[in-house]
């Protein structure tokens, strides 16, 4: 597994794998499917708040469960950092993995693609096209999110672009 | 024109202050402004008329001519079928948006167009898009130009993402649509082109052409602008994109020196143009029956180095669909075989010692079902220098049975409700 830090890799094992190759046009499979990502991201969160790590939210915005909103967040020098955090199950889910967007910094890093979806590094698909059908929801925010963030909010808060929510509030107070 | 109008009531003005002797001098250049004037007005939009019929007739009118010509050369046996095909373009990006006027100025009867995203200013370093067009949709400035240069041209503009489930269905019922020629057998369109620039995309479009049974062609550019490849996959026939993992030409530099730092994709007009032609000519070779039709061309930028291939479909292949089309395919093997030899019969009798145009089966074997489950499709076997795959296949995985069992029993509403108290705020 090259190109993750060591906590990833700890991490990401701990992650309880899953097993039903269904994407959201399978019907009973992705019921199957669905329970199974329910399970990981239950194990995955529970496991951060045990570890006092406890840095994203995220639920099905849709009864189908192909449609997922929540927020995520990144504390740098000691501020927190919050952003709307959303997706789509992909038709040929999991063969493909979610692309991840964080709509509110769309446009504000070269590291996105249009739409604020991020971008992953080279690492990314190829371990997940590996793991197919092992890898769920929470092994994507594990592998591509969590990296992410750690990259690149340190760069956009200390370049300015983007500016803690206190500082916004009180600049346009004065 | 509107600064030209400026001026020429500018030199009104001044005409009449101008003393007597001067007059006859000003009013000459006067006159010569608005002749100018004038034939600046003729130039000016002025939008062809529909054509009925392609004629060959080579006059500067015709907007045919030249490719009727085709026929008259031997080249192409009857270009004006070009009228009856159906092509869905996938992703109006640098390479579809190319190819689309490249057939709407080749005359195609009808063009689908599928694209999500609106014209960015970052768009301006490839061709077809203008300025002016920023902020529309893709597949809306798309008909604005195409129609303007051929109204012949029958088109449909979708704009959405194929990839999310809503977007998919419409895809597919769009395909599936057969009004344009009710007559026609399968599918609403002759060929599906893939111009997208992401993985996910074409997953998508080959789920939709496995289950549709439509043939179809992938292109791409690589990311770093400098290496592109076409593709042309008929289920059951060829490999699927998921019957082995996807494909890139190598650049042929160091992986090491290319680190991508900081940005995500670089682009250049000249490869999706050269890219975007290489999947148009091969387009016309298969719709129009001339030529040899490509089933995987590489293009090398850097070394000018194009590979060219052919892969079989892989019986083992994840896509359920494709397997089914597989299986279809290995049953009308007989029916096909003796309808190519009645073919290359009747061709013999018509032109004997002569070329045969490629219409045939390319001499492709049928993989036999006997291939020893479980293996791992062979990677790089076989493929030609400078053409690695971009990513793993699946790891061979077995399903632990035992504990899986509990799982079925769970309630999803149960673990819906689990998650929700772990995303709940705490006191
Ligand atoms: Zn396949």
């Amino acid at each position: 597994m090259e190109g993750w830090d060591t906590t990833t890799k700890s991490t990401l094992t701990q992650i309880p794998l899953l097993t039903t190759k269904a994407g959201p046009r399978d019907g009973v499979g992705w019921t199957q499917r669905l329970k199974e990502e329910y399970k990981a991201l239950i194990a995955y969160t529970s496991m951060n708040k045990a570890k006092d790590n406890d840095w994203f939210r995220i639920s099905a915005a849709n009864p189908e469960g192909t449609r997922w909103t929540g927020k995520c967040w990144y504390v740098h020098n000691l501020l927190k950092y919050e952003f709307d955090l959303q997706f789509d199950i992909p038709v040929t889910y999991p063969a493909t993995a979610p692309e991840i967007e964080l709509p509110q910094l769309d446009g504000k890093t070269h590291k996105m693609y249009r739409g604020g979806k991020i971008c992953l590094t080279v690492h990314f698909k190829p371990l997940w096209a590996k793991n197919c059908p092992r890898f769920g929801i929470a092994h994507a925010l594990c592998l591509g999110l969590a990296p992410w963030l750690a990259a690149e909010i340190p760069i956009l808060v200390d370049s300015g672009m983007i500016q803690h929510k206190d500082d916004v509030a009180s600049s346009s107070d004065s | 024109m509107e600064a030209e109008l400026k001026e020429l009531l500018n030199d009104l003005e001044s005409l009449k202050r101008s003393p007597p002797d001067l007059l006859n001098s000003s009013i000459d250049k006067l006159k010569m402004r608005v002749e100018h004037l004038s034939n600046l007005a003729k130039s000016s939009p002025a939008r062809r008329s529909k054509v009925k019929d392609m004629s060959a007739e080579v006059i500067d009118s015709n907007p045919y001519s030249r490719l009727m010509a085709l026929q008259r050369m031997g080249i192409v046996h009857n270009y004006e079928r070009i009228r009856e095909f159906s092509v869905a373009i996938v992703g109006i990006g640098g390479v579809g948006s190319v190819a689309a006027e490249m057939l709407t100025r080749c005359g195609v009867g009808r063009l689908l167009l599928y694209d999500y995203d609106t014209v960015e200013l970052a768009n301006m370093n490839r061709l077809f898009f203008r300025p002016e067009q920023v902020g529309m949709t893709k597949t809306d400035a798309a008909v604005q130009t195409l129609s303007d240069i051929n109204p012949d041209v029958v088109l449909e503009s979708y704009t959405l993402n194929i990839t999310t489930v809503q977007g998919f269905e419409t895809f597919m019922s769009s395909l599936k649509n057969k009004k344009f020629r009710p007559e026609k057998e399968g599918s609403g369109v002759d060929l599906v082109l893939s111009c997208v620039d992401n993985y996910e995309a074409r997953m998508a479009v080959n789920q939709a052409c496995n289950e549709l049974n439509q043939t179809w062609m992938e292109s791409g550019v690589s990311e770093d602008a400098v290496s592109g490849h076409i593709q042309l996959l008929i289920p059951g026939e060829t490999a699927c994109f998921a019957c082995v993992p996807p494909l890139v030409v190598a650049s042929g530099i160091d992986e090491r020196t290319l680190k991508r730092e900081g940005v995500c994709a670089a682009s250049l007009p000249t490869t999706m143009g050269v890219v975007a032609g290489l999947l148009v000519q091969n387009t016309l070779k298969y719709l129009l029956q001339f030529g040899q039709v490509s089933r995987y061309l590489g293009y090398n930028a850097l070394k000018d180095y194009f590979p060219t291939m052919e892969m079989k479909p892989n019986p083992q292949c994840s896509n359920a669909a494709c397997v089914d089309r597989q299986k279809e395919y290995i049953i009308a093997r007989p029916a096909r075989e003796a309808a190519a030899k009645a073919e290359m019969v009747a061709e013999a009798l018509l032109f004997t010692g002569g070329p045969l145009h490629a219409d045939n089966e390319w001499s492709i074997s049928v993989v036999d079902d006997g291939e020893p489950d479980g293996l791992d499709f062979p990677s790089s076997v076989g493929l030609p220098e400078g053409v690695v795959h971009e990513l793993p296949s699946a790891d061979v995985f077995r399903p632990p049975p035992a504990p899986e069992a509990v799982c079925l029993a769970d309630d999803l509403e149960d673990l819906r409700r689990q998650l929700d108290a772990l995303n709940a705020p705490q006191g």
